[in-house]
């Protein structure tokens, strides 16, 4: 007699020996690279913190947002203007202050897009998000108060306490901390049985709503949460890179988080960071080739083409099965071993 | 359910006079429908008559021009679909809506754990306690061996009896099957007959189905759509011997 559940106990995983590959790799670098690299790496993780929020958007809830970057740079200019007009740079105060920039202006825009009395179309929250992002843009360029199209400056650097981070490597570590953070409550989210009802909602939205779910509220919340981590990885860039600009919050941004996102692979939580790690490394590289630089977002446009057409999921679908992508929701190991139970002792129990 | 003053049953689900249009195609046209608790209700009709019409319209897929819904006692004509589920309504669709890339325990844990709080949710907490459920539903339905493949790897009947298992799970006071027997062989379709017929202790049905033996083997009334309209309605026996029934089925099948 077959015991359920054992396909899937038995299965190979791949997915946690990616997941201790990647860490220990980050965990290396400021390690065994120098300053001028850890640097470049930091920047790479506050972006993957943004790729990843696209992916909780689009790769987890269906919703195609274009204007992901409108929330980090949002936050971005929000701690700037502390640390510039208030003079205020300490960590623990710039982190929520950023965190619920993000989290107000996405839940206010997600309430506006996705909590009308009409269900909305993909189109509409694409549309919607991308203008969103564009009319930011425009606005910031224009505003003087807040350094027009020049963006504004930030001279202090963040600071714990009594001690400035300067970026390097404890910069570094910092960041990475951050970014294991949103991981983790990422990886809970979409791994719990709300993460279930996400799943549901990808393959037939209208199904769910038959169940009884209200769809558009749990979008409105995936949407809230990515919009608060991606401020905080705005809120940070802007000390990080000491500058923001009208560009961190516009339309080439926001199209950056959509490529990370397809490029390395939506639906996991994973690809989003191995494709802004593929993507910044190719960018790095072939803007060191003078001849190719104005090429580079056609170069960039022809990757992608490829990728979503041979590989609509990304990266990772090289790496990972459907099966183990899709993945199991809740409390897994207990219910798995049940499974086998009313089958084995045949004594079935479970009424 | 009666009505305390008259002892007559007092009808769970009541449509009157519900219009439906599509473009100039009136695929309702004025249909009156009324289901008494824990009863089979049979809809019968040629292809195109307006059936899975009308179950939608019950359900919320989508709205009625015209005419009133009442449900268990609430108007419900406008009234979305998550909120009509709530109420205790359930429906199978005409085309299988499982969810096709989840396996097939999870398909019925999502249809079990709909109606909880979202904070509920993001804990994980009810998983375990509804994991016994799961596995007696499952084996109910025979589905217990297949419990983590994908539900798109089913068969097309397996398929039927997961929509199936899945809407029970909810507990809904009217469950609205459409066609729940299509692409079953026979000993399939007298299984999803045995494993119906006990729900009418808690449940009432209205089943769409053009195999007739099934159905007048499972309902107690039937009524017969034709263009929109009800052409007849009633037990199987008046169905049986209804001349209006016997001229539309003799004259176009
Ligand atoms: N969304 C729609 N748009 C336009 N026409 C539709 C739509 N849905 C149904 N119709 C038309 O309405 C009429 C009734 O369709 P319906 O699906 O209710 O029939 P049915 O009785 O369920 O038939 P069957 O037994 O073949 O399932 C048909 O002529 C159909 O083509
Ligand atoms: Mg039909």
């Amino acid at each position: 007699m077959a015991l359920p559940g054992t396909p899937l106990r038995k299965r190979r995983k791949i997915m946690p020996i990616l997941e201790v590959g990647v860490l220990v790799a980050l965990l290396l670098v400021p390690l065994v690279t120098n300053d001028f690299h850890t640097i470049i790496a930091s920047r790479m993780l506050l972006l993957a913190i943004l790729a990843i929020s696209f992916d909780l958007c689009w790769g987890y809830s269906g919703i195609m947002t274009f204007g992901q970057a409108l929330f980090f740079g949002m936050a971005g200019y929000v701690s700037a203007l502390l640390a510039n007009k208030a003079g205020f740079v300490q960590i623990w105060g710039i982190v929520p202050v950023s965190m619920a920039v993000g989290l107000v202006s996405a839940f206010l825009i997600g309430w506006f897009l996705l909590l009308g009395r009409r269900t909305p179309t993909i189109i509409f929250v694409a549309l919607g998000t991308l203008t969103a992002s564009y009319a930011a843009e425009r606005l910031v360029a224009g505003w003087q108060w807040i350094g027009a199209a020049n963006g504004i400056s930030v001279w202090d650097f963040l600071k714990v306490g009594p001690y400035e981070i300067e970026p390097g490597p404890t910069f570094y570590y910092i960041i990475l901390g951050f970014l294991i953070a949103c991981y983790v409550a990422s990886r809970w989210i979409v791994r719990s049985q709300f993460g279930l009802v996400l799943a549901g909602m990808r393959q037939n939205e209208e199904r769910l709503a038959f169940f009884g779910y209200r769809v558009q509220r749990f979008k409105a919340l995936v949407f809230s949460f990515a919009g608060m981590i991606t401020g905080l990885a705005g809120g940070l860039y802007a000390f990080h890179e000491g500058f923001i600009g009208p560009g961190n919050l516009g339309i080439v941004q926001s199209t950056y988080a959509v490529l990370y996102g397809l490029f390395g692979g939506v639906g996991t939580l994973l690809g989003p960071v191995l494709g802004v790690g593929a993507i910044e490394m190719i960018a790095f590289n072939l803007s060191d080739i003078d001849e190719l630089k104005p090429y580079w977002p056609v170069v960039l446009g022809a990757i992608m083409l490829v990728v979503v057409t041979y590989r609509p999921t990304g990266i990772m679908g090289f790496l990972v099965s459907t099966r183990e992508r899709i993945g199991t929701f809740g409390l897994i190991r207990d219910a798995g071993q049940d499974h086998a139970k009313p089958d084995d002792g045949g004594s079935g129990g479970t009424a | 359910m009666r009505n305390r003053t008259t002892g007559v049953p007092v009808a769970l689900l009541e449509v009157s006079g519900v219009a439906k249009t599509f473009g100039a195609l009136r695929a309702l046209d004025g249909v009156d429908l009324s289901v008494v608790s824990n009863s089979f209700h049979g809809l019968i009709g040629p292809n195109g008559s307006g059936k899975s019409t009308l179950l939608k319209a019950i359900a919320g897929d989508h709205f009625a021009d015209n005419g009133r819904i009442r449900f268990d006692g609430r108007d419900i004509t406008t009234m979305r679909p998550a909120r009509r589920s709530r109420l205790g309504l359930s429906l199978k669709f005409q085309i299988t809506a499982v969810l096709p890339e989840l396996c097939v325990y999870d398909n019925v844990l999502l249809a079990l754990q709909a109606h909880q709080s979202i904070w509920g949710l993001l804990r994980s907490n009810s998983r375990r306690a509804l994991h016994g459920e799961i596995s007696e539903t499952l084996d109910r339905f025979q589905l217990l061996d297949r419990a983590d493949d994908l539900a798109g790897e089913l068969s097309h009947g397996q398929q039927q009896w997961l929509e199936i298992a899945m809407a029970l799970t909810q507990r809904p006071k009217l469950l609205l099957l459409d066609e729940p027997t299509g692409g079953m062989s026979p000993e399939e379709r007298r299984a999803t007959g045995e494993l119906l017929a006990p729900i009418r202790a808690h449940c009432a049905m209205v089943i769409v189905e053009h195999d007739l033996d099934f159905i007048k083997e499972i309902c107690d009334r039937l009524t017969v759509m034709d263009n929109g309209r009800i052409l007849d309605d009633g037990t199987v026996e008046e169905i049986e011997r209804s001349a209006k029934v016997q001229e539309v089925y003799t004259t176009r099948v």
